[in-house]
């Protein structure tokens, strides 16, 4: 693959950790291969930082294939950078070109507080799950797994929105701090299927409480969020959780 | 010292006389009793789960933000299991015999009986857990095949298998939580072992975000921490995948088994700089259909569709008619090597060879344009629609493919070459998942026992769940009904206080060495010396250099690391260092088990012992043995020898011709 080298300067967001009151910080990046991922360029920064003594950029990453949902920078102005359907750890720099100016910030969402510098706390979302994003059975329970035939467009439709890596791009893209697209990758992936049904409704109802306890904003339909979304998770998934909801309070005020 | 305790009686009636004769505990006693989990995989949720289901108290650690982040995730084929749902001639016991065979027959007889045995349980319990498995348009559930075995037994879930089975499990974890049976500790790394009169009672661990330590008690500690790729600095594990657990562990008396069987897949994306921070994987189910081959010109530097088909080795199928590209990891992945080493390698590096689905779209093509009943469909027209089936199959990874390296593999074929990825050795543990330190016990990837010398595709999900779901909850019961008496311990106790002290001091070192160096450039260079000398071929000679370059770099390591920040804070760079201190502790054992292994077989090829062709060649009469290695001081191991049994199959020389 062709590749050349950037020079670069990238903008920061430094904060020391929860309580302090953040800054952006610039710095100059040299001689960056286009082959590299954006993480890659970071580590790069981050060495020669602490070969000049100064404390590297904490950030969030981990299986750096785009899996794991970890990696949560904000790039000029977008969840995860320019790319669609990508998360930041499978950004390449030949999206940029040289001489750029590089924004990094991170999440900004009341439920998700910054730990430290590109850091933030996203255990709003597994208290989300625990309020009900699961089937209630217990190992040695099941039944032969061909007993149940599930039509394959549900079961295709279901594993589509499963594939959410709750990385909170959603919710870091949408103006009200909305953690719809989330909860209704969620809803929908249980509701699809059989082995969801009996809890259908108690679960949407906990989730959604929760979700609202948490400081999560309402949704006003813009599309951000499915805009930036790096496993496309369907904005239908939402219409989805209000007819799930709609039909549950329904049901629970008999 | 190596008690296997396996059950005595014929090989398929071990576990099913084992689960009947162990010992059980009452509900009320199970609530009294508190479990620690490190690492939440497949192994750790799926054991925290079971056993918060059970009503034990579970306390459970993950150095991520969260459960669901934990490398299992990235597992993208599938996990097998021996349902026989395509008819095809799977059993039990195939699948039993093929993990065996795959292991290159050094793996313990009755424990992967077992694995096969529990293998149907685990595709029940997912699927009614919800896991969105791939379905026929029947409705039942769609199986495809994978390296090293002649029948369809994988499930599969698009290429995000690993993903969809630990949100399965992360949600029955989190339902636990929600229930309060189980407590989750999320930014936390264990840090040591605390051990009370000889039994493994809790652990010293770390908050990674406020940096002080925490003592937690348990009457018994389970380690599901993954394993230890990382050494290398450049495998397909994720960044924080480490060693640090199992070796505290280690060095509180828990034996470690065969660490040179090292996993090299043959299919990732090969690397394109000094600045590479890590490798990414093709799965391997991409060998179903994609043909691997070579130009059979030395440095032909021609672009791979201006090579002639007469001009291209497909030197898998050449070697081996039988399996031809789905021969096991291992054998691809040396063959993968030799052709490069020969001069055949590919791309500018030169280290790659093609994996080419110019064939598979041409295939499909022409039966999607056969359903349709047509005949003379143009080129264009096969090839559109071919494309388009493939995008079905694999579409996730080449998309992957393209981001990474900027070229569109639906085009051109994709370049590969072979990548650390897994490890079958681990801490030794009996047929009851303990360690040899009572107490302690080890399950998924971060034990050694069910894949010999070389693991299978498909196989690792299967075993983490295996373990976590259908092992451990009846094993661990049988030790900790002898328990029900003893009270929990305060945290106040001089054995946690020496621990914590004995984790302090060393963080402290570690801050005061004030060095030059940064933790990255030496893990770096402990990969360098690992891939060259400890990788893919080894030999005597290398191996023993080897020895003295990472004694001497760990010498340099605890002189002159740089690590920036404070103790008591949030310092990924602390983190970091912690964990290669141990890597490379680590890396100089791999190489003494690996210069004691006078033989190759599996992930483990000494230059010194193959066939003429080339192929592995094992020592049985000497070396059909679990090393066990103790640790006695700095530099210094005992090796303990398990031998290893076979009842059942009659081992032989690997063949996939």
């Amino acid at each position: 693959m062709e590749h050349n080298n950037l020079n670069l300067t990238v903008k920061v967001w430094r904060q020391k950790n929860s309580q302090a009151k953040g800054q952006f910080e610039s710095y100059p990046v040299k001689n960056i291969s286009t082959e590299m991922s954006f993480l890659e360029m970071i580590d790069v920064l981050n060495e020669e930082l602490i070969v000049e003594g100064k404390e590297p950029i904490a950030f969030d990453h981990d299986c750096r294939e785009g899996i794991c949902g970890m990696c949560s920078m904000y790039i000029n102005g977008k969840p995860h950078g320019p790319w669609q359907a990508n998360t930041t750890c499978q950004l390449h720099m030949r999206a940029f070109n040289d001489g750029d100016t590089v924004v990094v910030e991170p999440w900004r969402a009341t439920a998700f507080p910054v730990i430290k510098d590109l850091m933030v706390d996203r255990s709003a979302f597994d208290r989300i799950v625990q309020a009900g994003g699961y089937v209630s059975v217990n190992t040695g329970n099941a039944v032969d797994g061909n007993s149940l035939p599930i039509n394959k467009d549900k079961a295709d439709a279901s594993f589509a929105a499963a594939m959410c890596i709750g990385c909170g791009a959603c919710v870091a893209a949408c103006k009200n701090s909305s953690a719809m697209l989330f909860l209704s990758a969620k809803v929908s992936h249980l509701a699809l299927l059989p082995q969801g049904e009996p809890e259908r409704h108690s679960r949407v109802l906990n989730m959604v409480a929760q979700m609202d306890k948490e400081g999560f904003g309402a949704c006003t339909n813009t599309g951000a969020c499915e805009a930036t979304c790096p496993k496309e998770i369907s904005i239908s998934n939402i219409a989805r959780l209000n007819q799930e909801y709609l039909v549950a309070s329904l049901v629970a005020e008999k | 010292m190596l008690d296997a305790k396996i059950p005595s009686g014929p090989l398929d009636n071990k576990w099913t006389d084992y689960k009947g004769h162990c010992k059980l505990v009452n509900p009320a006693n199970k609530r009294k009793l508190e479990v620690i989990v490190v690492g939440t995989g497949l192994a750790g949720a799926s054991a925290a789960a079971s056993l918060g289901e059970l009503g034990y108290k579970v306390k459970a650690f993950c150095f991520q933000d969260s459960p669901r982040r934990a490398h299992s995730i990235a597992a993208q084929g599938g996990i097998n299991a021996a349902k026989n749902y395509q008819n095809d001639g799977d059993s039990v016991f195939r699948l039993f015999y093929d993990t065996i065979k795959g292991g290159d027959y050094r793996a313990r007889e009755a424990n992967v009986h077992r694995l096969a045995e529990v293998s149907g349980n685990i595709i029940d319990q997912c699927v009614a857990q919800g896991v969105p498995f791939a379905r026929e348009y029947g409705g039942l559930l769609s199986n495809r095949s994978f390296g090293g075995t002649q029948v369809q037994r994988t499930f599969y879930a698009a290429g995000q298998t690993g993903q969809q089975l630990l949100i399965g499990a992360y949600q029955a974890l989190e339902r636990q939580v929600a229930l309060g049976n189980v407590t989750m500790y999320t930014r936390h790394e264990m840090l040591e072992v605390v051990k009370i009169d000889g039994k493994a009672r809790g652990i010293i661990a770390r908050d990674l975000v406020k940096g002080n330590l925490e003592r937690h008690f348990g009457h018994a500690v389970l380690l599901c921490t993954g394993g230890y790729g990382n050494v290398f600095y450049l495998s397909t594990n994720a960044m924080g995948s480490n060693v640090t657990a199992a070796w505290k562990a280690h060095k509180q008396g828990a034996t470690f088994a065969n660490p040179c069987f090292t996993q090299i897949h043959p299919t990732c994306i090969p690397v394109s700089g000094d600045h590479q921070s890590k490798l990414t994987l093709m799965s391997e189910s991409l060998r179903n259909d994609g043909r691997i081959w070579v130009p059979k010109v030395k440095g032909d530097n021609r672009k791979a569709v201006d090579i002639p088909e007469e001009e291209r080795d497909y030197y898998l199928e050449r070697r081996y008619p039988a399996f031809g590209n789905l021969v096991p990891r291992d054998v691809a992945s040396r063959a993968a090597k030799e052709r490069c080493d020969a001069g055949h390698g590919v791309g500018t590096s030169k280290q790659a060879v093609y994996l080419d689905y110019a064939d598979a779209i041409v295939r499909y093509g022409k039966i999607e344009a056969g359903k349709e009943g047509r005949s003379n469909v143009p080129m264009e027209e096969i090839i559109a629609m071919g494309k388009q089936v493939v995008k079905e199959k694999y579409g996730n990874l080449f998309d992957m493919y393209e981001k990474i390296t900027g070229e569109n593999p639906y085009e051109v074929p994709m370049r590969i070459y072979p990548a650390v990825h897994y490890t079958m050795g681990g801490l030794w543990v009996d047929y009851e998942l303990q360690t040899t330190v009572p107490g302690l016990y080890a399950l998924g990837e971060a034990n050694f026992s069910d894949h010999g010398a070389n693991r299978l595709g498909a196989s690792a999900l299967m075993q983490g769940l295996a373990d976590g779901y259908f092992v451990i909850p009846y094993t661990l019961g049988n030790s900790l009904a002898d328990e029900i008496y003893s009270k929990a311990v305060e945290t106040s106790h001089p054995a946690f206080e020496t621990a914590e002290k004995a984790v302090s001091d060393r963080i402290n070192l570690l801050m005061n060495i004030k060095g030059k160096q940064t933790v990255e450039s030496f893990h770096k260079r402990l990969g360098k010396i690992i891939w060259d000398k400890c990788g893919m071929a080894r030999t005597k000679e290398g191996l023993e250099q080897a020895i003295k370059e990472v004694q001497a770099l760990k010498k340099e390591f605890w002189s002159d690391v740089r690590i920036p920040g404070s103790i008591n804070e949030m310092n990924p760079e602390l983190d970091k260092a912690n964990r290669v201190a141990d890597f490379i502790e680590l890396g100089e054992l791999m190489c003494v088990d690996a210069l004691n292994r006078n033989e190759s077989c599996g992930g483990h090829f000494r230059e010194e012992y193959q066939t003429p062709e080339g192929e592995a060649l094992r020592d049985d009469a000497n070396y059909m043995y679990v090393a066990a290695w103790e640790y006695k001081a700095e530099h210094e191991w005992n090796l303990h020898k398990e031998p290893l049994i076979y009842d059942v199959v009659k081992p032989s020389q690997r063949s996939y011709k």
